[in-house]
C-alpha cells in the first residue's frame, strides 16, 4: 500500500499500537457513544457546583458592589485581573498548537490540538468574565463598544489599553472558535454517520453542517484551516501583547516596562502548555487514549515548557537588571525592596521557584517522559504563572509613588476567591461536556498521519531504512517523480 | 523667620509643627518651666533634670529667648497654676508683657472652675442642692468621677437638662427641655475681648424644641421669645436698626481694647516655685490624656465626619488607643516592622493607673517621651448618643485626676502589660516615611535653604535640559501628545507646606461641600475611605539604626494631597470610555454617569487620589436594598431622611461603582463664573483681594496655606506666588514623570540648624541675617 510521506524510524511514532482507520474511529468516538463513567459524573457535578458558587459570588458583587472584594483605594486590581491575565495566558497554548504548529507542519500536534483548542476557547470564556465583572457598573459594560449612539455620538477612548483588550479578546475568541469548529466538522460527520439513535443523528447532522466527505469539502476544509491558521498565528503574539499593554503603558513603577510584550507572550505559552499537560494527562488516562497521546507528545510539550520557562526566567532577570540600570529610584524600590522582600516577598519567590527553577528539571529526558512528574510540574507551573500575574499587579500597586498611600495587606474575600473558583467550574463544566459530546482527538487528522507515524506503519519502514544510502536517495527521487513510495505491506 | 521650640511629652499637632522639639515626663512640666526661668536669669535654683537632651534644649531655648527678648513669648498648656505662674514670670523677664502680650485682648473661652465643679458634686451628694439646670455640658460622661455625679444628680429634687440631644446626663435628669440646635438659634458671644460675635439661625427649628433662654424668660415671668428679646436688647445697644442690621450681617463687631491695661504681679511666684521644687518627678509610665484634633472633648462624637477624619498625627479614625514610644514597644515585645505596618490588627495592652485599668490597642508613634502613654478623651460614649458615637473607643475621663485646685491630665506611676489579643484599628496611612523620595515632598532647614536658595529651581532647570533640550519647554517637548492651550481661565492651586499645620479642617470642609461619603470603620479598615482631600503626614527620620526613637532628627511634614488636575493626566488616557477627561480650563473632570468602574484610572494615578464607590454609601442607587446590613450603622445614619439634609444640593451624589475625586469645587467655579457674567465683568480670583471663587478647602484653611485661582490671570495670588513671590520654594510633586500637575507646593522650611530633609547637608557659613524669634514652650498638660 502507499503512503504519502516517508518518515524516519528515528522519530518515534505518534500513534502507538497496530491501528486501522476503523479502530481509530472506534477508540475516539467510543466515549461519545457509551454512557459516561462514574468518574465523569463526579467530575461534572463538582464542576457544576463550583460554577454555581461562582455565579453566587458574582451575584453578590454585582448586587452589593465591588466592596464585596478586598481590593482597595491603592490596589484597584487584585485577584480579578490576575485571574484574567492567567486565563488568557492559558488559552495561548491551544492557538499555538493549532495555528503555528500547523504552519510548521508539526505532525505531533494532531494528537493534542482538538482538546487544546477547546481549552483555549473555554479559557478565554473564563478570562472574559473578569474584565466584565470587575467593572463597578457592569450593566454599563456596553459603553466600551464603538456603536453609533445618540450621545453625540460618544465613542470609547481609543487611547485606552483596556479598549484594545476588548477588541483583542473578542477577536481572539471569535477566531479560536471558528478554527476549532471548522476542524470539528469532519469528525462530527463521523459521529453522525455512526449514530444509532434518531436524535443523535439529527443533532450531529445539524452540527456537522452537511459534511459529506467529498473531495471538494476536504479541499475547502484544508484551505480554510490554512487561512484560519494564518489569522491565528499573529493572534498568538498580539493578544497577550495587548494584555501586557494594560500594564506597560501605565506610569506605575513595576508596570511601566517595555519588556512586557515578549515576556507576557512567552509566559502565556508556558502556562498554556502546562495546562494542556494537566488536561491531557487526565484525559488519556480517563478515556484510555494512551495510544494517541503518547509519551512522545508529552515530551514534545515539556520541551516547549522548558524553553518558554527559560525565556520567562530571562525576562525576570532582565527586569531586575533594568530596574537597577535605569537608576530610577521608584523602579529600584519596587523591585529590590518591595517585590523581592517586603510583605509580598513570599509570592515573588514562589513565582521564581515555580516558573524558573523547577522547569529546568525538564532538561532530563527521563523526567520529560515521566507522566507523574509531568503532571506535578504542570500544576506547579500554573501556580507559578498565577503568582507571576499576582506579583506584577499587586506588588507593583501596593507601594507605588506616594508612601502615604501604601496599602494595608491585601487578602481576598471569600467572594473574590469564589469568582475564581467559579471560572474553574465554568472551565471544567465546559470541558466535561466537550469530552462527552465531541471527539476529543481530531479523528481525521490522526488518520492523516496514521500511516506515516503510526507505530505499526513505522515498523514497515524497515525495508526503506535498511537500504543503502544511494539506493534510498534513488527511491526517494522516484517517489518525488511518481508522487508515491511503494511499500509492501505484509 | 519666627522660631518655635516645643517642650512636650507626646507628639502634639503643635509640637509636630515646631522647629525644634524636646520631650520630658509630664510630671516634669513645672521643672522644665523652672529650669528655663533659671537659665534666663530668674532668681531661682535650677531643678535637677536627668535628661541630657532636655537640658540642652532648655539651654538652646534660653539662648534664643535672650536673643529675641520682648519679641518672644512663652506659653504653656498645663492645667497646673504653679506652672503658669512660672511661665508668667518668664514672660515678665523677657519683657513680653505689653509687647508680644496684649493685656487688653483677653481670651474668654475655657473659664470653667474645676474646684467649684468638684464642690458642686460634693454638695449634690450631700443633698444640699435643690435644683440643677444643665445646659451644654455632659458631666455624666466627661466628669472624672462620673458615677459620683450621677449619684449626686439622683439626690437633686429638680434636675432639668436643656441639652439639644439625648446624652449621658440628660437621660438622668428629671426633665428634658431640648434646646434648639445651634443652627436654629439666636445668640451672641465675645470669645476675645472687644470682638462681639452674633449667631443667627440658618434654618427654622426642625423639631418641637424651645430655646433655652426662652424657657428662662418664661419662668422669670417674661412672656417673650428669646429671639425677640435678643433683638430688642441689641437694638437698644446699637441705637438704630441700620447699625444692628449691619452688625448682624457682618456677624461680628470689632472694638479692640487698647493695649497695656494691666500689670504683672509676682506675689504668688515664690509659692509656685517652692511647690514645683518640692514636687517629685513621676516614676513608672506616665499616662497623658489628651483631646484629639477632630473630636475634642467628645461632645461632637456623634458626627461621623469628625469620627472619620484621620487624626493628624496617628492617621487613625473611629477609635482611641494607647500611643506608645518605640522604647515601650520594644519592652512589650511589639516589633514595629513591615508586618506591623500593613496589618490593621494592632496589639492590645493592659494599662494600669492606680485603681483604673484599661485594655487598649496600641499605636507606636515617634516623638513620644519613652515612658509616656497617651490616650485620647472623647470616646466611649453611651449607646444612646447616636449611631456614629455608639461603641466607638473607650472613655478615658476616669483617668483624669484632681489635685484639689484643678483637674490634672496626666498621671504617673502607671504600668503597661502586653496581652495576646489584637484589635483592628482603622488608619488611613500605613507608612510614615517618604523613603527619601524628595520628588514627592520637599523640606529644608532655613540654614540649608539660605545656603542654596535655588536648589529647587536648579532641579527644574535640569529637567528642562534633559527632556526639552531643543525648545526649553518641558511641558510641550516632554510628551508625544499635542500640547493643549488654555485660552480662558486655567485653574491652579498653590499649597504652602510651611503654612500648613496639618489640622485637617480642609478634609472635613471638602467632605461637607462635596457630599463625600462617610464609610464607617469597617470600610476604612479595608482602605475604602472616600476623602477627596487628605493630609499626608511624613516623619522623614524617626528611628535610629537599632529601631529606637530618634528624637533629634524627627521632623513632621504635612502635605495636603488632592487631585492634582494634571494637564498630562495618566488617568485620562487609560479610561476605556472617556469618563474622565480634561476641560479647556485645565480641570480633570469626572463624568459619573459615563463611568463603568474599571478602576484603571485609580491604579494609574501616581498620587492615589481617586476614590471608588465600593458600595452604595450614599443611597444614590437604583438598587433599593443594597445597604441593608452591609455597611456600618454610621453610613446608614448618613442616609436617613434627616441627615440627608446635610447634602449639598449643588453636588451630585455618586452611585456605587463609579470613581470620584476632587473636582476643584467645580460647582463653585460655575457659580462664580455665572456671577461675574451676570455682573458683566471679568472673573475675580483673588487679585486685589477680590474673590468670586474660593474652594471649600481654601475657605476652611485657618492659615491660608491653600490658594486657588486662575493662573492665566497674572494678578491672581496663585500666579503671583508661582511666578514672583515664592519662585525658590515652588515645586510640583513628582514633576519628573511629566504629568504636569495643576497643584503646586511651596517647600517647608524649618528654622533650625539641624539637617532637614533628604539632601546632603550643605556646609556653608550661616547666613548672617538676623531674624526675629518667636519662642514657644509648651509643657504638656
Amino acid at each position: 500500500m502507499s503512503v504519502t510521506k516517508y518518515e524516519s524510524q528515528l522519530r518515534e511514532p505518534l500513534v502507538n499500537g497496530d491501528k486501522t482507520y476503523g479502530q481509530v474511529t472506534q477508540d475516539i468516538v467510543n466515549t461519545i457513544e457509551a454512557k459516561p463513567t462514574r468518574l465523569w459524573y463526579i467530575g461534572f457535578y463538582v464542576s457544576v457546583a463550583l460554577l454555581m458558587f461562582g455565579v453566587y459570588s458574582v451575584y453578590r458583587e454585582v448586587t452589593y458592589g465591588i466592596g464585596q472584594w478586598n481590593v482597595n483605594r491603592t490596589i484597584g486590581w487584585g485577584w480579578d485581573i490576575t485571574n484574567f491575565v492567567w486565563w488568557v495566558g492559558i488559552g495561548h497554548a491551544g492557538t499555538l498548537i493549532s495555528a503555528i504548529l500547523l504552519l510548521f507542519r508539526q505532525g505531533w500536534r494532531t494528537g493534542v490540538n482538538r482538546a487544546a483548542e477547546a481549552m483555549t476557547i473555554f479559557a478565554v470564556m473564563c478570562a472574559g468574565q473578569f474584565p466584565i465583572f470587575h467593572m463597578g457598573r457592569v450593566w454599563m459594560a456596553f459603553f466600551t463598544l464603538p456603536y453609533p449612539n445618540t450621545r453625540g455620538p460618544l465613542w470609547p477612548n481609543f487611547n485606552s489599553p483596556l479598549l484594545w483588550d476588548v477588541f483583542a479578546i473578542s477577536t481572539y475568541f471569535t477566531v479560536s472558535l471558528l478554527f476549532w469548529y471548522s476542524g470539528l466538522l469532519p469528525d462530527l460527520a463521523t459521529v453522525r454517520d455512526r449514530a444509532k439513535t434518531k436524535l443523535r443523528k439529527h443533532l450531529y447532522g445539524v452540527a456537522s453542517f452537511g459534511w459529506s466527505g467529498s473531495t471538494k469539502h476536504w479541499q475547502r476544509h484544508e484551505s480554510l484551516s490554512l487561512v484560519l491558521a494564518g489569522l491565528s498565528t499573529p493572534l498568538v503574539l498580539s493578544v497577550h501583547t495587548i494584555v501586557s499593554f494594560d500594564f506597560a503603558t501605565s506610569v506605575v513603577p513595576g508596570w511601566h516596562t517595555t519588556i512586557f510584550p515578549p515576556y507576557f507572550v512567552a509566559g502565556a505559552i508556558f502556562s498554556g502548555f502546562a495546562m494542556v499537560q494537566t488536561l491531557m494527562l487526565i484525559l488519556r488516562k480517563v478515556m484510555n487514549l494512551q495510544d494517541y497521546i503518547t509519551l512522545g507528545h508529552i515530551e514534545a510539550m515539556n520541551k516547549v515548557i522548558v524553553l518558554t520557562g527559560s525565556i520567562v526566567g530571562c525576562a525576570y532577570l532582565t527586569e531586575l537588571f533594568m530596574a537597577w540600570y535605569s537608576q530610577v529610584p521608584f523602579e529600584q524600590d519596587i523591585f529590590f525592596k518591595y517585590r523581592i522582600a517586603g510583605p509580598y516577598g513570599w509570592s515573588y519567590w514562589l513565582m521564581m521557584t515555580c516558573n524558573v527553577i523547577s522547569p529546568q528539571l525538564f532538561w532530563f529526558r527521563k523526567l520529560r517522559r515521566n507522566v507523574l512528574f509531568t503532571f506535578i510540574m504542570s500544576i506547579v507551573v500554573n501556580i507559578g504563572m498565577w503568582f507571576e500575574r499576582f506579583v506584577i499587579i499587586v506588588s507593583s500597586l501596593y507601594r507605588d509613588y506616594l508612601p502615604s498611600s501604601w496599602s494595608i495587606y491585601y487578602r481576598p474575600t471569600i467572594w473574590e476567591v469564589g469568582f475564581y473558583l467559579g471560572t474553574f467550574g465554568l472551565f471544567f463544566t465546559c470541558f466535561f461536556l466537550f469530552s462527552k459530546y465531541f471527539p476529543v482527538i481530531a479523528i481525521a487528522e490522526i488518520k492523516y498521519v496514521l500511516k506515516t507515524t503510526g507505530e505499526s506503519y513505522k515498523n514497515d519502514m524497515s525495508t526503506l531504512e535498511n537500504k543503502e544510502v544511494d539506493e534510498f536517495v534513488h527511491e526517494m527521487h522516484d517517489h518525488h517523480e511518481e508522487g508515491a513510495v511503494k511499500v509492501v505491506h505484509h | 523667620m519666627s522660631k518655635h521650640i516645643q517642650f512636650e511629652s507626646m507628639l502634639s499637632l503643635t509640637g509636630s509643627n515646631a522647629d525644634d522639639r524636646y520631650v520630658h515626663r509630664p510630671s516634669e512640666a513645672g521643672a522644665v518651666a523652672l529650669a528655663l526661668y533659671a537659665a534666663l536669669g530668674g532668681a531661682v535654683a535650677a531643678p535637677a533634670l536627668a535628661d541630657e537632651r532636655l537640658k540642652k534644649g532648655i539651654a538652646q531655648a534660653a539662648a534664643s529667648l535672650k536673643a529675641s527678648g520682648s519679641a518672644s513669648v512663652v506659653v504653656s498648656g498645663s492645667n497646673d497654676a504653679n506652672v503658669q505662674l512660672v511661665v508668667n514670670a518668664i514672660n515678665q523677664l523677657l519683657g513680653a508683657y505689653g509687647n508680644s502680650i496684649n493685656w487688653g485682648a483677653t481670651l474668654n473661652t475655657r473659664q470653667g472652675d474645676d474646684a467649684a465643679m468638684v464642690q458642686l458634686v460634693n454638695e449634690m451628694n450631700e443633698g444640699k442642692i435643690g435644683a440643677l439646670l444643665i445646659h451644654g455640658v455632659n458631666p455624666a460622661y466627661d466628669y472624672f468621677e462620673a458615677k459620683k455625679f450621677e449619684s449626686g444628680l439622683a439626690k437633686v429634687a429638680v434636675s432639668v437638662s436643656f441639652n439639644d440631644r439625648e446624652d449621658e446626663t440628660s437621660v438622668r435628669c428629671k426633665f428634658q427641655i431640648a434646646d434648639h440646635h445651634f443652627l436654629e438659634s439666636w445668640g451672641d458671644a465675645e470669645p476675645k475681648s472687644g470682638y462681639l460675635s452674633f449667631i443667627q439661625p440658618t434654618i427654622s427649628p426642625l423639631f418641637k424644641t424651645r430655646a433655652f433662654q426662652t424657657s428662662l424668660l418664661k419662668w422669670s415671668g417674661e412672656n417673650t421669645s428669646y429671639g425677640e428679646y435678643f433683638k430688642q436688647y441689641w437694638l437698644t445697644k446699637f441705637g438704630s436698626q441700620a447699625a444692628w442690621d449691619k452688625a448682624l450681617q457682618d456677624g461680628v463687631v470689632e472694638t479692640p481694647a487698647a493695649a497695656a491695661a494691666g500689670s504683672y504681679n509676682s506675689a504668688a511666684l515664690a509659692g509656685a516655685v517652692a511647690a514645683i521644687a518640692a514636687a517629685k518627678p513621676g516614676t513608672g509610665k506616665e499616662v497623658v490624656v489628651y483631646t484629639k484634633i477632630a473630636l475634642g472633648s467628645g461632645k461632637e462624637a456623634n458626627n461621623p465626619w469628625l469620627q472619620e477624619m484621620p487624626d493628624p498625627i496617628t492617621k487613625a479614625t473611629w477609635d482611641n488607643y494607647a500611643i506608645i514610644s518605640f522604647a515601650t514597644a520594644k519592652d512589650l515585645g511589639i516589633a514595629v516592622d513591615d508586618n506591623y505596618e500593613v496589618e490593621v490588627a494592632k496589639p492590645v495592652i493592659k494599662l494600669k493607673v492606680g485603681q483604673q485599668e484599661m485594655t487598649l490597642p496600641v499605636l507606636v508613634i515617634p516623638g513620644m517621651h519613652k515612658d509616656v502613654v497617651a490616650v485620647a478623651l472623647g470616646y466611649g460614649r453611651s449607646e444612646k448618643t447616636g449611631k456614629a458615637a455608639a461603641g466607638v473607643g473607650q472613655n478615658a475621663y476616669p483617668l483624669v485626676g484632681f489635685n484639689g485646685q484643678s483637674f490634672t491630665y496626666s498621671v504617673a506611676g502607671a504600668s503597661v502589660e502586653g496581652t495576646k489579643e489584637t484589635f483592628k484599628l482603622a488608619y488611613t496611612q500605613t507608612h510614615n516615611q517618604y523613603e527619601g523620595r524628595d520628588e514627592v515632598v520637599r523640606e529644608f532647614s532655613l540654614k540649608e535653604f539660605k545656603a542654596n536658595p535655588t536648589a529647587l529651581k536648579d532641579e527644574r532647570h535640569k529637567l528642562v535640559e534633559d527632556y526639552a533640550p531643543t525648545t526649553g519647554d518641558y511641558r510641550a517637548e516632554g510628551t508625544l501628545y499635542p500640547n493643549h492651550p488654555y485660552p480662558g481661565a486655567k485653574w491652579g492651586m498653590s499649597i504652602d507646606l510651611n503654612s500648613c499645620i496639618g489640622c485637617g479642617a480642609c478634609t472635613v470642609a471638602c467632605t461637607a461641600e462635596n457630599n463625600v461619603a462617610v464609610v464607617g470603620k469597617s470600610e476604612v479598615l479595608r482602605a475604602h475611605e472616600m476623602h477627596w482631600l487628605r493630609i499626608d503626614r511624613y516623619f522623614a527620620t524617626y528611628r535610629d539604626d537599632s529601631g529606637n526613637d530618634n528624637l533629634d532628627d524627627l521632623n513632621v511634614v504635612f502635605m495636603p494631597m488632592l487631585c492634582q488636575h494634571c494637564d498630562n493626566a495618566p488617568c485620562e488616557n487609560v479610561c476605556p470610555v472617556n469618563a474622565t477627561n480634561h476641560s479647556s480650563e485645565g480641570l480633570n473632570q469626572m463624568t459619573y454617569n459615563r463611568c463603568i468602574g474599571t478602576r484603571y484610572c485609580a491604579n494609574n494615578c501616581p498620587y492615589k487620589v481617586r476614590r471608588f464607590n465600593w458600595a452604595d454609601y450614599m443611597g444614590a442607587d437604583s438598587f433599593p436594598d443594597n445597604q441593608r446590613g452591609k455597611l456600618d450603622d454610621s453610613v446608614m445614619m448618613m442616609n436617613d431622611d434627616l441627615t440627608r439634609m446635610v447634602l449639598n444640593p449643588d453636588v451630585t451624589v455618586r452611585s456605587r461603582g463609579v470613581i470620584e475625586k476632587c473636582s476643584f469645587c467645580v460647582q463653585r467655579l460655575q457659580e462664580g463664573k455665572l456671577k461675574a457674567k451676570k455682573e458683566n465683568r471679568p472673573l475675580e480670583t483673588g487679585a486685589d483681594g477680590k474673590w468670586d471663587i474660593k474652594t471649600a478647602c481654601q475657605q476652611a484653611c485657618p492659615t491660608n496655606a491653600i490658594v486657588f485661582g486662575n493662573v492665566n490671570d497674572k494678578n491672581s495670588p496663585v500666579s503671583k506666588i508661582r511666578n514672583e513671590e515664592q519662585t525658590n520654594r515652588l515645586f510640583y510633586s513628582l514633576e519628573q514623570i511629566h504629568v504636569l500637575p495643576s497643584v503646586s507646593y511651596l517647600a517647608k522650611i524649618r528654622n533650625t540648624d539641624r539637617h532637614v530633609g533628604v539632601a546632603e547637608a550643605a556646609h556653608h557659613e550661616e547666613a548672617g541675617a538676623e531674624h526675629k524669634e518667636e519662642k514657644k514652650a509648651e509643657a504638656a498638660h
